[in-house]
């Protein structure tokens, strides 16, 4: 035991020399937290769902997903058809855009990405996919430098504007100059906040809610089966630990008790 | 035919075979041998009756192995190896396969925790010198199943054609192109193609489904033949053969495998399904672990990603190739990489001839080798560690003193194993 403590102690040490050093190297500001209860609410799943066909589903595809798929989060054909048909003739097509890749490239610089996994994309070391798309489509201010006129603090110079401005209204980011810690003789801009310069339809609240509404479709549309595999794992697991841990353990017992 | 009648059939014109057969099993085995095999290989296979834990993870890999392949079959029904179509064909498989995304997550799952308990089942084979005479062989072939299995890994990730499948790949193939003079020339012929694409996609699908998994299967069978041949080792690193029974010739520390090690196995499994299941169900993903992030964009030939990260079972090997970045008689440093990733894992081969020590188990050898065994298992995995984050100078430092350790636990085996004071070996098992 004495040995497994020192050597586990050594080690530890050493990964914490190296992570420290490693996250420090990981530029990127620190993600919001995206509210989770939004990905299981079927109201803000729906809602999250009209926001994704009116204003993503135009530049960006799901070419994974079908319309009919909706009747996961409560929807009727009918009422797929009726509201969310923007691109199809059918509810059961995919939810596919005429933007051609080439032309998205022209347009934007990069094609704009299909949206069916991003949620899953997203996510990296300083957060869930959740969070950063929940950062990214909070952080878009104006810059003129830029073609588009926008920039994201999420992701730098993206080559999209922002899409919902006129719920969100305009920002601009403010920046202060600060040393760098690790250079003192070179300074690096610091944002320090944003400042409202155009008020959007939507108050700060309302656009945040609007957001995670979103981001909760992103989620669920990212793996639509993820609640059913949840439900059946607790199923799976109950059946095994409840059922078969015990009748393993007493065969295994009731075959061993002569060996000595 | 002859099951229900007491009258014996008399079969004639089959030389050996021509004996009363008065069942089906009778008749299976005068032409097959049925219950030879199956009292060889369980029934009369005498293990010794001191397995522990450790002694779980053979049976393991094997259910791992059957699970790879019987989901691997109901993926291929559904996959297409199509460089236009790789990617969207595992999401088709993930929505619209009726439970293809059970069958996909059984695979993804089962394909990380085959290394696990791989690298479980190796340790346990170290600690207990399972591959001391007369065991070299066996060790021999798990070795080579080990590579395989790697080889396996490698081909099977480009399949999902994300991003980390691509440049992965791409990395890995163009190590190719270090080795002098045919390098270059080496890489191309392997892709198939100037950089990794269709062609490439389409001959790691075959040697995916195909040709690993035939090499894989033959070699499990001459594993499990060599272990049969020689008997089992044991956590007492002693030989049970020596301890007979004189009338019945049967090792008095020996159990038959069936029923006492089928029961107790099924008990290893039943575990271990719970926690197989824990992760297929609630963190298929396992935190970017078993399914990288990066792995849900599409492969994109055009756009390098920032950080290419193996999968975890690759990284000690990864950091290996990382931490050489000199460049010794003038030949580059990428080529000393590749040498050092290959000799840390052909290494393993030269374990059975490098192992000096009186004493096969660690049960009886000095505390000193306690501390070199721990310190060896540290490396290794802070060499695992490494290999996920990006490069950094720290990171690099310790990467080479843990490279250092690991190749100086193998070469000085020959040395260190022999120092210390050695405990007595009991005649007998220790329950």
């Amino acid at each position: 035991m004495k040995i497994i403590k020192h050597t586990l102690a050594a080690a530890a040490l050493l990964v914490a020399a190296v992570s420290t050093t490693a996250s420090a190297a990981e530029a990127g500001i620190a993600l919001d937290r995206a509210p989770v209860d939004r990905f299981t609410d079927l109201q803000a799943l729906q809602r999250g769902a009209k926001m994704f066909v009116n204003y993503c589903l135009n530049c960006h595809g799901a070419q994974s997903m079908r319309y009919n798929r909706l009747k996961d989060i409560g929807l009727t054909d009918q009422q797929i058809k009726d509201n969310l048909l923007f691109t199809a003739d059918k509810v059961g097509e995919l939810m596919t855009i005429s933007l051609t890749r080439k032309d998205g490239k022209e347009w934007f610089g990069a094609a704009p990405p299909d949206l069916s996994v991003i949620a899953r994309a997203r996510a990296s070391g300083a957060g869930s996919g959740a969070d950063w798309l929940y950062t990214y489509l909070r952080t878009f201010y104006r810059d003129s430098s830029r073609e588009t006129g926008w920039n994201n603090l999420a992701f730098a110079n993206v080559g999209m504007p922002h899409v919902l401005y006129e719920l969100q209204g305009e920002q601009v980011a403010k920046f202060a100059k600060e040393k760098d810690p690790h250079d003192p003789s070179k300074t690096i801009e610091k944002f320090v906040g944003f400042e409202q310069t155009k008020p959007g339809r939507m108050s700060k609240l309302e656009y945040d809610s609007a957001i995670a509404d979103l981001v909760g479709f992103l989620v669920w549309m990212s793996e639509p089966v993820a609640a059913q595999r949840k439900q059946l794992g607790i199923a799976v697991l109950i059946f095994l630990g409840v059922f078969m841990l015990p009748c393993a353990w007493m065969l295994n017992r009731a075959y061993w008790k002569d060996i000595h | 035919m002859a099951a229900g009648k007491k009258e014996p059939v008399v079969v004639t014109g089959l030389g050996a075979l021509d004996k009363p057969a008065s069942g089906l099993l009778t008749w299976v085995d005068q032409r097959f041998p049925l219950m030879e095999n199956w009292k060889t290989h369980l029934s009369e296979y005498y293990a010794p009756k001191n397995f522990n834990f450790w002694y779980f993870f053979g049976s393991l890999a094997m259910l791992v192995l059957v699970i790879q392949i019987v989901t691997g079959i109901f993926l291929v029904m559904h996959y297409k190896p199509d460089a236009a179509k790789a990617f969207e064909s595992v999401e088709y498989i993930m929505r619209e396969v009726p439970w293809g995304w059970l069958v996909r997550y059984m695979h993804s799952t089962g394909a990380s925790m085959f290394f696990v308990v791989i690298y479980l089942h190796m340790f346990r084979g170290l600690i207990y010198g399972s591959y001391r005479k007369p065991r070299e062989l066996i060790w021999v072939f798990g070795v080579m199943i080990f590579l395989c299995l790697m080889g396996e890994a490698f081909f099977g990730y480009l399949l999902p054609w994300g991003q980390m499948s691509y440049w992965g790949a791409q990395v890995i193939v163009n190590l190719a192109s270090a080795i002098p003079v045919i390098g270059p020339d080496l890489a191309i012929w392997v892709r198939g193609d100037f950089v990794v694409g269709d062609a490439t996609l389409n001959r790691f699908f075959s040697f995916h489904v195909i040709a690993l998994p035939l090499v894989l299967l033959g070699l499990v069978a001459a594993h499990i033949l060599a272990l049969h041949e020689v008997g089992s080792n044991n956590p007492d690193g002693i030989d049970i053969k020596e301890n007979k029974d004189p009338k019945t010739g049967i090792p008095v520390d020996g159990i038959p495998f069936h029923p006492y090690y089928t029961v107790h196995d099924i008990f290893g499994v039943v575990v271990f399904l719970m926690v197989f299941s824990a992760i297929v169900f609630f963190a298929p993903e396992m935190g970017g672990y078993f399914l990288e992030y990066n792995n849900f964009i599409p492969a994109d030939p055009l756009k390098t990603p920032a950080h290419i990260a193996p999968v975890w079972y690759f990284t000690p090997y990864y950091s290996i190739l990382r931490a050489m970045v000199w460049n010794f008689f003038w030949i580059d440093a990428k080529v000393w990489g590749v040498v050092a990733m290959g000799a840390s894992t052909v290494i393993f081969f030269f374990l059975p001839w490098l192992d000096r020590s009186p004493v096969r188990s660690i049960r009886y050898r000095p505390t000193l080798h306690i501390y070199i065994y721990a310190t060896f298992v540290v490396a290794f995995l802070i060499l695992g560690y490494l290999g996920t984050l990006p490069p950094s100078p720290v990171g690099e430092l310790v990467s080479q003193i843990c490279t250092v350790i690991y190749f100086a636990f193998f070469l000085g085996m020959p040395w260190w194993s022999r120092w210390g004071q050695f405990k007595p070996v009991p005649a007998r098992l220790t329950m």
